[in-house]
């Protein structure tokens, strides 16, 4: 029963993806993404019901850390499948074999990270993350999209790739110390306590900076705004919420290496480090951005920064990490869907060119709108809640300097956004090219409301069952006395 | 056994510093053939023959030093790319900067402890030194292709370091990773035939729309 479910869970997105590749249809291929997502939502909630499993010798298996990120990845999915129908109906002439191909491929490759206990299974899984998203970065086939294309692929491969050499590290580590060379997870975190210490430490290094560019922390982040500013929004939510959730996991399984090995005091400040510096790009970047989806990406670097200063303080801050690794997936995916049909109404992400949407795509330019609202911190909505558990969690600790720095940041960082979101959704419309005959309907709008209408829910009322998913995750990176 | 491998190794770094001071495309992707060829006899001289390390070099060996240079060098007549590699820095520079990081590479690996059976091999010193020639060719060379070789080479470094480990990656992760190595770079040879195709030059340096 274990192993069926594991592997349907990992063979359902992957079956789809070869079904898309047979599938002659460009008018129905796209039905696939609705029904394989929420057949995966559907197998997520049934994993989450059922408590730890464990599968194929110890190489896959699903700890409460899994079930988050398996659930960020499936709602956020799911919501942009919906939205994907519409958007690829827009675009039919262009075809969309490889495009649905590749998102279902994405989609199987997210979930063989989320439930991988091996570390070499974890890389080849992000590795393949990678080579899936590439071409759906590229799917608007203009030079732009190239250029940006070609830098994601590149920096990726390259991070990714001296993560690996982090991995080797660590099982030298343990070489050294005579003990069993293994590189799977649970293994590992037995050992640990015995590792040798330059070793551990120096892959640790590698392992931050490898997964730390594929998450996006500054200065690493340098292919962020090309890649989410020239693919189609849907790829951009799925990168801002679901990727970068992913490669946060590879973060947090070598923070739990680290903390079995007694070291998590050098793993947290260097988390905290590169927080406190990823909000200071994203502030300095967000200041005056000419381009709204560019804006969206430095935003993605700040929140990236925002959950390692929780994690790297511990306590209930690391819990309010865990709460905002998925507000800050639902609301990108609010802010990205929304955003791109602004986009596609206006024929521009230029702040220039784009005045007014609210008289134009008056949903759309609500949605951008109430978005910006949520994911800057500001009540009602869910997002609140975790920055503000976060920030209790940081004064609560004495880091009065930290927590200072980290409102500081914050605020620049709305008015600099609000600067940018105000001007595109108010004023008088301009009128330029763009599409004229686009109308907004449901398939469009839809997926980004019941969004935004789940942060609003949790931000009022957290179930106790839904509690207890994000109190586990933050249970496993508490350091152990 | 480890004086084989060790010759080896030092054949690998001589391969580093020729592709640093090359000026002809053919000859960068010939020469990363070669590496890849060479590295992939590693696994047998550093472990002995049994049906992991034959596996892990025969499927070395067809990806790297057959497969993925076969693409690069369809990629060349197919894309129609002048022969020059068009440095952004003089090859002189370069080749020094190559020289201090080879050095640094020795010396660091001096200060790492390593158990009693390593510690007369070049695996860690040769692994960084190659780790860092690719990471010089990545960003000191113009064209999108000598890109290419450079991510290959730095995955040859990891994949030198691999070797004191061959027991901790089970075969079929290994596969996997050639394997995505393999995707990558045939991705990547796509991409560049867009590139070219747009701008009528893989030079990277044409690529400066996206910035701030």
């Amino acid at each position: 029963m274990e192993n069926n479910l594991i592997a349907l869970i990992l063979l359902l997105p992957f079956s789809g993806s070869l079904l898309a590749l047979i599938l002659p249809s460009n008018r129905f291929r796209p039905w696939l993404l609705p029904i394989f997502g929420t057949l995966h939502l559907v197998l997520t909630f049934i994993v989450i019901q059922a408590g730890p499993l464990s599968a194929a010798n110890g190489w896959l298996g699903v700890d409460p850390l899994s079930r988050l990120v398996l659930l960020i990845i499936s709602l956020l999915f799911c919501g942009c499948s919906f939205y994907a129908l519409g958007y690829l109906r827009y675009r039919i002439s262009w075809g969309n074999r490889v495009f649905v191909s590749c998102l279902l491929l994405f989609l199987a490759s997210m979930t063989l990270a989320a439930i991988s206990r091996h570390l070499g299974i974890l890389w080849v899984a992000v590795e393949t993350t990678t080579l899936a998203s590439a071409p759906l970065i590229y799917y608007n086939r203009n030079r732009l999209s190239i250029e940006a294309t070609w830098k994601y692929l590149l920096l990726s491969s390259v991070g990714i790739a001296l993560a690996m050499l982090g991995m080797f590290f660590i099982a030298y580590a343990a070489l050294v110390a005579g003990g069993q060379v293994s590189l799977q997870f649970d293994d590992i975190l037995q050992g640990a306590a015995t590792y040798s210490r330059p070793w551990l430490k120096a892959g640790f290094i590698f392992l931050l900076v490898g997964f730390g560019t594929k998450v996006g922390f500054a200065p690493l982040h340098t292919w962020k705004p090309d890649a989410y500013g020239e693919a189609p929004g849907i790829v951009g939510a799925l990168l801002a919420g679901g990727l970068t959730s992913v490669a946060f996991l590879g973060l947090l399984r070598t923070l739990q290496i680290m903390d079995a090995a007694s070291e998590a005091a050098m793993a947290r400040e260097a988390f905290l480090a590169l927080g406190l510096i990823s909000m200071a790009f994203a502030a300095a970047f967000m200041v005056r951005q000419p381009d709204f989806k560019r804006m969206l990406a430095y935003s993605s670097v700040e929140h990236m920064g925002i959950i390692a200063i929780g994690i790297s303080m511990g306590g209930i801050a690391t819990y309010g990490a865990m709460l905002h690794l998925m507000y800050n997936a639902m609301t990108k995916g609010v802010l990205f869907l929304s955003a791109a049909n602004i986009h596609r109404r206006f024929g521009s992400k230029k702040v220039d060119d784009v005045r007014g949407a609210i008289t134009l795509v008056p949903l759309s330019s609500l949605l951008f709108l109430l978005g910006f609202i949520a994911i800057t911190g500001s009540p009602p909505f869910a997002p609140f809640i975790s920055e503000f558990t976060i920030l209790q969690g940081i004064f609560s600790t004495g880091h009065y300097i930290t927590g200072g720095l980290f409102l500081f940041f914050l605020a620049v960082i709305f008015i600099g956004m609000g600067t940018t979101v105000l001007s595109v959704v108010f004023g008088t419309p301009s009128e330029n090219a763009g599409d004229k005959d686009y109308r907004e309907t449901f398939t469009t709008t839809g997926a980004p409301l019941i969004m935004l209408l789940i942060l609003l829910v949790l931000g009022l009322y957290l179930p106790d069952s839904v509690r207890h998913i994000f109190i586990d995750a933050a249970a496993l990176l508490e350091v152990r006395p | 056994m480890n004086n084989t491998a060790n010759l080896l190794l030092l054949l690998v770094v001589l391969l580093n510093f020729f592709l640093l001071g090359t000026s002809r495309l053919g000859s960068n992707i010939r020469t990363v053939a070669i590496q890849g060829g060479l590295i992939s006899l590693l696994p047998l001289l550093a472990h002995g023959l049994s049906s992991h390390t034959l596996f892990l070099a025969v499927a070395a060996f067809l990806f790297k030093g057959i497969a993925i240079p076969y693409l690069l060098f369809r990629a060349v007549r197919q894309v129609h790319i002048s022969r020059e590699v068009e440095p952004l820095f003089g090859y002189v520079p370069t080749l020094i900067l190559g020289t201090l990081a080879t050095a640094a590479s020795f010396i660091f690996s001096d200060r790492l402890p390593m158990i009693a059976e390593h510690s007369q091999t070049l695996f860690v010193p040769v692994g960084l030194a190659t780790l860092a020639t690719g990471f010089l060719l990545l960003i000191t060379r113009r064209k999108a292709i000598i890109q290419v070789v450079g991510y290959l080479i730095f995955e040859n470094g990891i994949f030198i370091f691999g070797m004191l480990l061959t027991e901790a990656m089970p075969l079929m992760v290994e596969a996997l990773v050639l394997l995505d190595l393999l995707v990558a770079v045939f991705i990547m040879v796509i991409v560049m035939h867009q590139i070219k195709r747009e701008f009528s030059t893989i030079n990277i340096d044409q690529l400066t729309s996206l910035k701030e």
